[in-house]
């Protein structure tokens, strides 16, 4: 008889980082088959090519350093997904796949792999891109898809052109990338997100309420400003992100706080369009501070009676 | 009626519906009982017998003069066969008195006293010359528990029926078939120490047996039962006072400066054993359990039983087991051979298959953090874990490594199945060796 010894505990819950990503996947097949419908095949080409490029990235990079296959983990399928869901629909294939390898090597391996990096690799990947190809990033032209009825200028989204109604907004009757389309199929992935217990409301809401008030003290639609661009899909599944998210419940609040209120600050004043990327990366960088200052007292620190 | 409970904790399945409802069996004697001299925190006994002795039923055979000490008995009588070094089930080899068995079971005279006779000095010298310690695993000698120093003013006995390890129903057989023994022992302990206030706290998962102790409390005093919520680890001394009386207990403090004495329910049963009846600690109610074991069980084992033989007597293995533990799944320890004794602080035998108790490998650390809500002294075991495994001992001394418990909870939790308890366990041990070199 062989038994195998260990120190405690003997017993682990039901749950693993696979089936964490496998959850998260799951949730973003939401807003893709949105995408897919309002701006055609393209948008899961864009996809497909995406996380290809991020899987193979991370597979050869653990072959060249001798480490052991982390594919498994699903977290490169997961990146592949949300910088595809970044894109405008007519993105060339070879840029979103440059974006990935980008986001893989990097920005997630060359800190250490999963778990070690300090900004979102799809965010920092998709900053990348917008520096790098700026022109091809905004194109948002639709030829095919539930959209393509829509006349859309090039450079116009609803943030830069107000002739979208909220309810354009809502379902997602308006130009922009593959998944910041429509806010309703982002929430439903979210709310799986919810169900599942992958995410908790504590950064998403912090971060929501906190622009739409800033906004609102600005004079500004705040109701607009939520449906509009990428800001549902930051704040439900990039700020969320647990690696580079603080591990704290005060460090979530302060996380969302921050990203709403940088946000609010380069959409009213900054002359981009768009604020969530740079927001969430700004407080990203900021975890490592937010994290030591937020850790929760121990037990017993105190005689309470 | 309100659930009392604290912040933190996991909810592990509890498997209890394998044992709950099977009652306390009497294991059978055998051939050889293993003493280790050591089976309690504390200074470890001196062996009052030799090589050859005929000992009794209820004798002692090994006591030492220090305080924080308690006597050990043999459980049968017999011959001692030999005085030597022997692997318990922690995995520590540790000198034991090896008694051969007569059959004859042929006991000391046990003398006893009533409720009202026995004094306070009554109580605790009863409690010393039996041996008890605590019977939730710890193994703290009772004596020194009930034993106040004069400067500390305590005001409620806490006795733990949580039992919230999973698999564990030992406790809670005891709160069915004995309830008025737990509360005569918490009633001496409350006259032993001087107080008035006496709570009996068990989780809501036990509806029976608190049924069954407000019913054997009825009439007395200053007695109550308090349900808890079911939560790991509820059994945790701290938390279970935080519980009943919202009290924390300060970090470093023992739970007298809270006010609190807190002792299990088998040590309840055993104090009014000892007092009332004049009995040593010479059984213990052991959990069977498992899905590799073919009858599991609730058995009363003689202290000294060997493991193998009580896996036989609960019918052996129905299938290969991949880890038999000594005590519950979430602090117990993993057994590498059966021939090891059932000691005072034994309260499980657990055969695990591998569906029960799979081996995971370690994978990254992703700062989900789900080990921060796991965790009830409200620590940040991945921090932790990445300050050991770096080396930083004073930045895991910093984080409150040494407030950690060692329950287990933040691994039980983790999805990258990281060994959590084990880093804080690492980390403590090299803190506390670097203090004492130097």
């Amino acid at each position: 008889m062989k038994l195998f010894v260990s120190p405690s505990p003997h017993v682990t819950d039901n749950i693993s980082v696979q089936k964490i990503m496998l959850d998260v996947i799951i949730a973003l097949l939401f807003p893709l088959a949105g995408g897919t419908a309002l701006l055609g095949i393209r948008a899961l080409t864009v996809t497909a090519v995406s996380v290809l490029a991020a899987v193979a990235s991370e597979y050869i990079w653990c072959r060249v350093t001798h480490s052991k296959n982390s594919t498994r983990d699903l977290s490169a399928v997961v990146t592949g997904i949300l910088l595809a869901l970044c894109c405008p629909v007519n993105i060339p294939l070879w840029m979103v796949a440059v974006g990935s390898v980008f986001a893989i090597i990097i920005v997630k391996q060359c800190f250490g792999g999963i778990g070690k990096n300090f900004m979102n690799p799809a965010l920092c990947a998709r900053a990348f891109m917008l520096a790098s190809f700026p022109a091809f990033m905004t194109d948002w032209q639709i030829s095919s898809g539930l959209n393509s009825k829509i006349d859309a200028i090039t450079s116009a989204t609803p943030l830069t052109e107000s002739t979208y109604s909220i309810s354009d907004l809502f379902f997602g009757r308006i130009p922009g990338c593959i998944g910041e389309l429509s806010a309703l199929l982002i929430l439903v992935g979210a709310l799986y997100l919810l169900i599942k217990r992958v995410i908790t409301l504590r950064i998403p809401v912090s971060f929501l309420a906190t622009f739409a008030v800033f906004v609102w003290i600005m004079g500004e639609n705040p109701l607009y400003h939520l449906l509009s661009g990428g800001l549902m899909l930051g704040a439900f599944f990039m700020a969320t992100d647990y690696t580079t998210s603080p591990v704290s419940k005060t460090g979530h609040i302060v996380f969302g706080v921050g990203c709403g209120i940088i946000t609010g600050l380069i959409r009213i004043f900054g002359s981009y369009p768009e604020g969530v990327t740079y927001a969430i990366l700004v407080m990203n960088a900021l975890v490592p501070f937010i994290d030591k200052v937020t850790l929760p007292k121990k037990f017993g620190a105190e005689v309470r009676r | 009626m309100k659930l009392l409970s604290f912040k933190g904790g996991v909810h592990p399945a509890d498997n209890k519906n394998i044992t709950a409802d099977i009652p306390i069996k009497n294991a059978q004697m055998c051939s050889e009982y293993i003493y280790p001299l050591s089976q309690h925190i504390g200074a470890p006994c001196t062996p009052c017998v030799a090589v050859g002795d005929r000992v009794l039923r209820g004798q002692v055979i090994a006591d030492s003069d220090a305080f924080v000490s308690a006597p050990v008995h043999s459980a049968v009588s017999g011959t001692v066969k030999a005085i030597t070094p022997h692997l318990v089930h922690n995995g520590a080899t540790v000198n034991s008195i090896i008694i051969e068995n007569d059959f004859l079971e042929e006991s000391v005279d046990f003398k006893g006293k009533s409720f009202e006779e026995a004094t306070c000095e009554d109580i605790i010298a009863s409690v010393r010359a039996a041996g008890i310690v605590g019977m939730g695993g710890a193994g703290f000698p009772t004596h020194v528990k009930l034993t106040v120093p004069k400067n500390t003013k305590i005001d409620t006995i806490i006795v733990n029926g949580a039992e919230c390890e999973p698999y564990l129903t030992s406790d809670y057989r005891v709160m069915l078939e004995s309830p008025e023994l737990i509360v005569d022992g918490l009633r001496l302990a409350m006259k032993a120490v001087g107080v008035k206030s006496g709570k009996i706290a068990v989780e809501a998962n036990k509806p029976e047996g608190i049924k069954a102790l407000g019913m054997a409390a009825k009439g007395y005093d200053g007695i109550e039962v308090c349900p808890l919520k079911t939560k790991y680890p509820q059994g945790s001394e701290k938390h279970i006072i935080y519980a009943v009386t919202s009290r924390e207990v300060k970090s470093g403090c023992l739970p007298s400066s809270a006010g609190v004495i807190v002792i299990n329910i088998d040590t309840a049963v055993a104090i009014a054993n000892a007092v009332l009846f004049g009995m040593p600690l010479l059984r213990r109610i052991v959990t069977v359990s498992g899905r590799a074991i073919k009858n599991p069980g609730n058995f009363s084992v003689k202290c000294g039983t060997p493991v193998s033989e009580l896996i036989n007597q609960a019918g052996g293995f129905k299938a290969e087991p991949a880890k038999i533990l000594g005590g519950g799944p979430m602090m117990g320890f993993a057994l590498k051979t059966t021939d090891v004794p059932v000691t005072k602080g034994v309260s499980a035998i657990l055969s695990l298959d591998s569906s029960e108790a799979p081996i995971f490998d370690e994978s990254p650390c992703i700062r989900c953090g789900k080990c921060m809500p796991a965790c009830p002294m409200r620590l940040a075991p991945m921090l932790l874990n990445k300050a050991v495994s770096e080396g930083d001992l004073d930045k895991a001394q910093e984080l409150n490594i040494m407030d950690c418990i060692e329950c287990g909870a933040c691994a039980y939790a983790c999805p990258a199945k990281r060994h959590l308890t084990q880093s804080c366990r690492l980390g403590k041990a090299s803190l506390r060796a670097r203090k004492e070199n130097k």
